[in-house]
């Protein structure tokens, strides 16, 4: 016993030291900051351009690179590339709407093939205005004779109803949005067949407004697979406006990032066929320091630094959310070790903290008791059926996954879209929950239950707290290498003998003098005892 | 505000908190390997048999899901009778069946339950609900234990047992658990059983708690406690130490029942004994821990350990005078 409590503590002591010696060495020597300062938003994108090769051709793929308007500022780059030529092409004329281009070349590709550009940014300033920009002449389309009386009649109605340029392009851009488009609105987009966007375009050609489309991504921590989206950007004879396709709101959204200010295309094939351009995004908060400095620094420390940064974007969404786990196994150790909280399943409130993360806390909660209420109803029901266990917990699984469809299609009906993320609960931790509290309340009574529950939800409800806080975020994610001291916390927790918090109460009693109470003498008093 | 305890005091009356429990007695005493005897009953049942150690009759063990329909047939000719899971734990899944109304079974509350209710409380004992781990299990169906008419009114319902922790062959703590009607029954002092404290040395009762208040008589009853005296005592000690020595554990509870005819019968080990007999004795373990140690050092026979443990762990006031004075 006693080698391996010595063992334990130089093992756990030894981790301690390494895990905050490493944070410490990047906090002093590499200047990471230990205490969030003021964050900014640092957006990783990868670009993912996938194509197949046509036979025989030389291959040739350009790619504009985003133009860093409406504040946003460039932190780091980084393209794949292996097997190609490859050059980064300055624009033509640096009138900051020409584009740099990514150029990929090679002689010969024999299978699909996917390159990527990944590029980290934030957002120095909140620039809601974009630099002026020369205005073009606008030719009207040319269309055919049906297509453009449609379009006369169109520009005809909308014009009667609007009074300058930007009320015109409202109107269109709502008579789009409507579920019932007019005959000649519908007839357009009937003819076209490129989608609502071509023909607006055509339309603001038509009335002569000067306009152009705004191709970019919407910013989504995250997401996987974006593609390019597109707003219209008008002049209207004083300045250029932007407007919203989706909802005909007028301004930049926040949440835009713009690629590309002008027609044209943002990626160019040649020599190959089925190209596609995807994006994933994942957001990180991060002190201002370390955004400024993270350019600079990133190639000389490569093998000191137990940054998870090094690792491809979809990866360090992953690893955001698993480096908070051992936290929240921290704190499970704690609630059980030094206070002594029954909780039903020892790492259940982990899964459930986890779904409180997705779902916040109070949504969380609520959609939690009504999943466990509903099926510990119906799953005294099925206890009469006389099942056999198995049968009987797959059976409350499916009830419970019915539950949750009947749940989100209800409230989204009802509109209340918080209500959606009932699907982050995990579904086979839940039927388990209900089928050991139901065990329970048959075996030793509702009260019990009323405990563990508690318990259980109290550990998921403080290891949510702990999750979400920001500078536990920033610490985890920033120093992994603190999980080491945390392992160390953890296993030096594994040797406690001291008591519970709640020994002190279950014990609370034991101090009293007399053993049995004063009573009226029923049987002959035989001993007097006392405590020692 | 809630009342607590400080951990300076507790630890002066010598209180052994679960997390001591886990690591300095279960985790260094009791290997392991040495569990499969204390957490299967079957294995201790034909264990003890195999030693000559007195245990409940028992009339059948189903196994497999088919043998459930044919379980009927069994049971049919028995008036009362015991289902128990052989890997339960905490006393969960037993059902106590006392008589017969009809085709009906009488449950030990009064309750009547159908044949399908037993049929389907022994599938969930074979798919393993009650079971450590959730593992498969084996039904057994045991005797219903006739117990001494001496204890009778301290207990309501339910089957009195008496729990003795032996560290290291040396009985070091005893207490009995009395079943009240919010016990529904059972000897579980989490559902409001009674505990009784009792006297290594004389088999007396030292204090009763219910739900870790002290209580004088028994709520149902209402028979006193301070009279409680286990008959034949000294049986059920070496009855307890044989038990460890048999299992092969260090940190024992042995669960023994006192059958009418047949006297003190073992009725289950436990290799994780809860901390709950300390409340029903108003006493620490660890001192006397300390102290079973030093015996256990000193003597390997069984009789010597028991004598010396009675000497030393009894709560009359003479004997406790004296070991005042050996140990300051």
């Amino acid at each position: 016993m006693v080698s391996s409590r010595v063992q334990v503590s130089l093992i756990a002591t030894g981790l301690l030291v390494l895990g905050l010696g490493l944070c410490l060495y990047k906090a002093v020597n590499l200047g990471f900051p230990l205490v969030p300062g003021e964050y900014r938003d640092v957006w990783t994108v990868e670009s993912k351009v996938s194509f197949k090769p046509s036979k025989g051709d030389v291959v040739e793929v350009e790619l504009k690179l985003p133009a860093m308007l409406a504040g946003w500022s460039n932190v780091d780059e980084y393209f794949a590339s292996s097997g190609f030529g490859f050059s980064v092409i300055a624009p033509s004329r640096d009138n900051g709407f020409d584009a740099r281009r990514a150029r990929w070349t090679r002689q010969t590709l024999e299978r699909p093939t996917t390159l990527y550009y990944k590029q980290q940014m934030y957002r120095a300033k909140q620039a809601k205005d974009l630099p002026d920009m020369p205005v073009l002449e606008v030719s009207p389309p040319l269309l055919e004779n049906d297509r453009q009386a449609a379009m006369a009649r169109l520009v005809d109605r909308l014009s009667q109803q609007s009074s300058d340029r930007e009320s015109f392009t409202s109107l269109l851009l709502q008579e789009f949005l409507r579920q019932s488009p007019d005959q000649d609105s519908l007839f357009l987009l009937g003819s076209y067949q490129e989608g609502s966007l071509v023909v607006m375009m055509d339309v603001l050609a038509y009335k002569g407004i000067p306009a152009h489309q705004l191709r970019g991504i919407v910013l989504e921590d995250g997401r996987r697979r974006q593609t390019l989206s597109a707003l219209i950007e008008i002049h209207n004879g004083e300045k250029w406006v932007v407007f919203d396709p989706q909802n005909a709101n007028i301004g930049l959204p926040d949440n835009f990032f713009i690629w590309q200010r002008g027609d044209g295309a943002v990626l160019n094939v040649v020599g190959g066929r089925d190209s596609s351009l995807e994006f994933a995004l994942v957001s990180n908060s991060l002190p201002v320091k370390t955004v400024v400095s993270m350019g600079q620094r990133s190639e000389q420390v490569d093998l000191l630094d137990f940054s998870v940064y090094a690792l491809p974007v979809e990866q360090q969404g992953i690893f955001k959310g698993l480096l908070l786990i051992p936290v929240a196994a921290l704190v499970v150790v704690l609630m059980r070790v030094l206070v002594g909280i029954r909780t039903s399943g020892t790492f259940m409130p982990v899964l459930i903290a986890l779904a409180f993360i997705q779902t916040t806390l109070l949504v969380g909660l609520i959609i939690f008791l009504g999943l466990v209420g509903v099926g510990l109803w119906i799953r005294s029901y099925l206890s009469r059926l006389n099942l056999l266990l198995v049968s009987r917990v797959a059976a409350v699984i499916i009830v419970v996954i019915l539950l949750m469809a009947v749940l989100a299609v209800i409230s989204y009906r009802m509109g209340l879209d918080q209500a959606l993320t009932v699907t982050f609960f995990p579904t086979v931790i839940i039927a388990w929950t209900i089928e050991r509290m139901s065990i329970l309340w048959e075996e030793e009574g509702g009260h019990e239950v009323l405990i563990q529950g508690s318990g259980s939800l109290l550990v998921a409800v403080l290891a949510y707290i702990a999750m979400s806080s920001q500078i536990v975020s920033h610490l985890t994610f920033n120093f992994p290498e603190l999980m080491l001291s945390l392992l160390g916390v953890i296993l030096l927790l594994g040797k406690y003998t001291g008591f519970r918090l709640s020994e002190l109460y279950r014990f609370r009693d034991l101090a009293s003098e007399q053993n049995f109470p004063q009573q009226k003498a029923r049987s002959q008093p035989k001993k007097s005892k006392k405590k020692l | 505000m809630i009342k607590l305890i400080s951990p300076f005091k507790l630890r002066k009356l010598g209180i052994l908190g679960m997390n001591r429990r886990n690591i300095g007695l279960i985790g260094s005493y009791n290997q392991r390997s040495n569990y499969s005897i204390a957490d299967n009953k079957l294995a201790t049942k034909s264990a003890a048999i195999s030693r000559g150690i007195p245990v409940p009759e028992l009339y059948g063990t189903v196994e497999h899901q088919f043998q459930v329909r044919s379980v009927g047939e069994q049971i049919r000719a028995l008036t009362s009778f015991v289902i128990k899971p052989a890997q339960g734990s905490g006393g969960k899944g037993i059902l106590v069946i006392t008589g017969r109304d009809g085709d009906r079974f009488v449950k030990s509350s009064g309750a009547l339950i159908s044949i399908r209710a037993v049929k389907r409380h022994i599938s969930n004992i074979l798919a393993g609900l009650h079971s450590l781990g959730g593992r498969n299990d084996v039904a057994m169906i045991e005797t219903l234990i006739d117990f001494d008419p001496g204890l009778k009114d301290y207990s309501f319902e339910g089957v009195p047992d008496i729990r003795i922790i032996v560290f290291r062959g040396v009985p070091v703590m005893a207490m009995m658990r009395c079943a009240t009607k919010a016990s529904d029954g059972k000897a579980n002092l989490h559902q409001g059983a009674v505990g009784v404290g009792i006297d290594i040395g004389s088999g007396q009762a030292v204090a009763a708690v219910q739900q870790s208040a002290l209580i004088a008589q028994h709520p149902d009853t209402g028979i006193g406690f301070d009279a409680l005296e286990v008959p034949s005592w000294s049986q059920v000690l070496n009855l307890a130490a044989g038990c460890a020595n048999m299992a092969r554990l260090g940190y024992l509870g042995a669960d023994i029942v006192l059958d009418r005819l047949r006297g003190p019968m073992l009725l289950e080990l436990n290799a994780r004994p809860g901390l709950a007999i300390q409340v029903a004795n108003q006493a620490g373990l660890r001192h006397r821990l300390a102290q079973a140690d030093k015996i256990a050092d000193s003597t390997d026979n069984q009789e010597q350990k028991i004598s010396l443990a009675r000497k030393q762990f009894t709560q009359s006031k003479q004997a406790r005078a004296q070991l005042a004075l050996d140990i300051y």
